[in-house]
């Protein structure tokens, strides 16, 4: 509703510049694939007609539906602005953050598909659940683990040491990559972009100490070893994170100690 | 447990515990790495003379064959391709069924198949190579 004022307003003002064209609004349907796990066996795509504005993001769809059509539409979404990582689900076939997906950015012609984030357990509509991505990424230790004696100031580093990590620490968790992955999809087991993006940020930096054990994590059956290349992972990041790159440091780095 | 921590949830498929040191994925990997390269030229190599080189395909015999194993240089190119060929191969398998075989048992049937067959290729190619008999009537 908010977004039909603004228009008002808009047609109001008078326009003195032919080329200042008023804000557009159109129909576009989005098809979100539901599941209640107290109803239905099954999942299944429902069709929902929602005026938008190009400048709309496929965040604002969901919020239309769930205020104004389907109360019991459930999603994840806390921030809205790309930061909190909640909200990542596959809209048409790619997983995204819902906020910082745009209407312009999509073919709004054919109904835009919304699903849950894939190879997670399913717990209802939108909501996977997440504790097994956690425990990925909890496994690899990602905290700092200092040696020596605890200095009585900061921990100095210089801007160089701090750049080689600097693109690691971008991560905010959302599983956009991770549930991106074929290898993750097959059984679960492997430890998925994100945890060894999360091993990453800690194997080079400069104040840690701890990278052989991380590194040994990373190494067994289940770890980097695992990695195909497909690039999905970047593809799916959010925050533009060169993840495949980060694995294949990690890679070299294990290399590069063992041999 | 601390008054503020609530524990991490039971997980539904748990990651199997790791089992102590090993880089066998590591030297797994490298392998391919490495096995890749040298195969490119190897495999590139065999298809340019066998079918490009002086008349290609249509002169491959009895006779052309035996006169390439008669060469040492030949004997090694191709024992080195068929090695590298069934171990890369056999290696790529083995993690597509690790990947996608769904229960342990179906996993371990497959993978000791997959293994006697490479065996049995491997060790076949390897004693024609080396007791290829150009007079065989």
């Amino acid at each position: 509703m908010r977004k039909s004022k603004t228009a008002v307003v808009n047609t109001q003002s008078p326009a003195t510049d032919s080329d200042l064209s008023i804000p557009q609004s159109f129909t576009v349907t989005v098809s979100v694939r539901r599941f209640n796990p107290d109803v239905d066996q099954e999942t299944y795509l429902q069709d929902f007609e929602v005026e938008m504005y190009a400048t709309d993001r496929v965040l604002d769809a969901l919020h239309k539906i769930k205020w104004e059509q389907d109360g019991s539409l459930s999603f994840r979404r806390s921030c809205g602005h790309g930061i909190c990582g909640s909200d990542a689900m596959r809209i048409n076939g790619l997983n995204r953050l819902a906020c910082k997906t745009l209407m312009k950015d999509l073919d709004v012609t054919k109904p835009i598909i919304i699903e849950a984030i894939k190879g997670l357990p399913l717990e209802k509509d939108l909501i996977v659940d997440m504790e097994p991505f956690f425990a990925a990424y909890r496994e690899v230790l990602p905290f700092l683990m200092p040696s020596g004696a605890e200095p009585e100031r900061e921990r100095i580093q210089s801007q160089e040491d701090r750049a080689r990590f600097d693109d690691s620490t971008k991560c905010i968790l959302c599983a956009a990559c991770t549930t991106s992955c074929p290898v993750f999809w097959t059984d679960n087991q492997y430890f998925g972009p994100q945890a060894i993006v999360g091993a990453h940020r800690f194997i080079f930096d400069s104040r840690d100490s701890g990278a052989a054990s991380r590194l040994e994590v990373l190494n067994s059956k289940e770890g980097v070893w695992r990695c195909r290349t497909t690039f999905n992972c970047t593809d799916a990041c959010p925050r533009g994170i060169q993840i495949t790159q980060a694995i294949a440091e990690v890679k070299q780095a294990l290399i590069r100690g063992k041999i | 447990m601390s008054d503020n921590q609530t524990p991490a949830p039971a997980l539904l498929n748990p990651r199997s515990a790791r089992s102590g040191k090993n880089n066998y994925e590591l030297y797994s990997w490298l392998f391919m790495r490495i096995s890749g390269i040298i195969l490119v030229f190897l495999v590139l190599g065999h298809l340019f003379i066998m079918n490009i080189l002086d008349g290609g395909v249509q002169r491959i015999n009895f006779g052309f064959v035996a006169g390439r194993w008669a060469s040492p240089f030949w004997q090694v190119w191709d024992l080195l391709q068929l090695w590298l060929a069934m171990l890369h191969g056999g290696n790529g398998l083995r993690t597509i069924i690790n990947d996608y075989a769904e229960n342990d048992r179906t996993r371990s049937f497959l993978k000791y198949l997959l293994l006697v067959t490479v065996v049995f290729i491997v060790l076949l190619g390897t004693l024609v190579i080396f007791t290829f008999d150009p007079n065989i009537s």
